[in-house]
């Protein structure tokens, strides 16, 4: 990582860029233990305790603890699961919960005060849970429909012209197994990504201006540490719609794999 | 030590892509996400469950108790009107049976005593009129007897043939019938 503070003081300011996101170990010096990786371990630890303690104790009338706890997962459950899924949405509900709280408890470490990194910018963590999704859904409709069935109903689409196939069919193929899990995964890497950068951007130019010598500019530092709030909230919204829609299109791309035709 | 300062010098030499992902933290992601995803499916999931069912039942219950109880509820209500009705119609049959029955009561006894009056006064008809016959037949023997003896007193003729003593006294009484 590059100090970017010390950097502007002594050479102009340098805007922050990728580099920003690459953190060195915390203790020792194995990759297990960068602040990303460790982040993402405390958030399972964190949604693990969160939600053990406020289920361990479920009842008819709910604490205050169980209420929050479900009013989450009914959310997921009845919201995301029921609706989108439909029929058979029971046993994918533990599946789109995780998804769920894993990315929205990364996705705002991002504004947490002291942690203040969103470990979904680091690529390789919507990589792995689209992963999970991209298998899901595949054995889903391969186990449904047989994979013979499944090919040729997502390449050969009824009602269209048969010379529209040349075009469609490959399409629709790159869909499924190209298209789907990367933008899935980008979507997400790249919200965080741009956020955390305009958190950046927005703090490291205010000590910038503020550093300066000439007042007016120091003036300026109050707009840019004005807007490095508004963006913060802003990145709140951004956080939690990011984890509802990987869930959502999630639960999508399963029930597209349960549907008898698409 | 060295592949992990590669990556960093690497790093913040020329910023490499973030779009190309660290195999390292891919494994991490899955191992974590696994880990999360069961401690929720085997720990939260089915608590949360069962409190929906518990939830469910409860409510559902309800509505059938209360449905049950509207029910029953009504069903009492149709029986008690149809009682009551039944009732007031048996109590109107009563009143209509009791008039009528009174009114024939009335006419029976109203027949018979007639009937008695009428069976009373023939007897006494009968029995006055047996006993004026009584009363003139032995008025007509005696009478018969007095006037003979009298007659014959008076004629000092022996009329002694009670033939022709009857005969004469029957003439007699003719002949006073007669003049009447």
């Amino acid at each position: 990582m590059r100090n970017s503070l010390r950097s502007s003081t002594d050479e102009g300011f340098v805007p922050p860029d990728a580099g920003d996101f690459i953190l060195p170990p915390i203790f020792g010096d194995s990759i297990l233990t960068t602040k990303p990786v460790i982040l993402v371990f405390f958030s399972v630890f964190l949604v693990s305790t969160l939600f053990i303690a406020s289920s361990r104790k479920a009842s008819i009338i709910p604490s205050k603890l169980q209420f929050a706890g479900e009013t989450v997962y009914g959310f997921i459950r009845n919201e995301i699961g029921q609706d989108v899924i439909g029929s058979e949405f029971r046993r994918f509900v533990p599946f789109l919960f995780t998804i769920f709280t894993f990315i929205l408890t990364n996705n705002l470490f991002g504004i947490i005060p002291f942690i203040q990194f969103p470990t979904m910018s680091r690529i390789g963590f919507p990589v792995a849970i689209t992963l999970f999704v991209y298998f899901t859904y595949h054995f889903v409709a391969i186990r449904k429909h047989g994979l013979l069935k499944y090919l040729k109903d997502m390449c050969f689409m009824p009602g269209i012209p048969k010379f529209m196939y040349l075009i469609q069919a490959p399409l629709e193929f790159a869909t499924y197994f190209l298209i789907r899990p990367l933008t899935l995964a980008m979507r997400l890497f790249g919200n965080m990504f741009a956020g955390h950068l305009l958190l950046i951007l927005f703090t490291l130019g205010g000590e910038y201006l503020l550093h300066n010598d000439n007042f007016i500019l120091q003036l300026f530092s109050v707009f840019s540490f004005a807007f490095s709030i508004v963006f913060t909230f802003f990145e709140f919204f951004v956080q939690c719609l990011q984890a509802y829609i990987f869930t959502l299109l999630s639960a999508l791309y399963i029930a597209g794999a349960l549907a008898d035709e698409h | 030590m060295s592949e992990l300062n590669n990556f960093i010098d690497l790093a913040a030499a020329e910023a490499p892509s973030p779009v190309i992902p660290h195999l390292a933290e891919i494994i991490v992601g899955l191992v974590a996400f696994s880990l999360l995803f069961y401690v929720l499916k085997l720990k939260v999931v089915p608590k949360f469950e069962k409190a929906y069912e518990e939830r469910t039942n409860a409510i559902e219950g309800g509505l059938a108790r209360a449905e049950k109880a509207h029910l029953e509820a009504q069903q009492a209500l149709a029986q008690y009107t149809g009682q009551l009705a039944k009732a007031r119609e048996e109590a109107q049959t009563l009143r209509e049976d009791a008039r009528v029955q009174g009114a024939s009561i009335i006419e029976d006894l109203r027949a018979k005593a007639q009937e008695e009056a009428v069976r009373i006064t023939a007897t006494a008809h009968a029995s006055i009129e047996a006993e004026r016959q009584q009363a003139i037949t032995s008025l007509r023997a005696e009478v018969g007897a007095l006037a003979v003896e009298l007659a014959s007193k008076i004629v000092g003729e022996s009329l002694d043939d009670a033939a022709r003593q009857s005969r004469v006294v029957e003439r007699f009484l003719d002949d006073l019938e007669k003049s009447k």
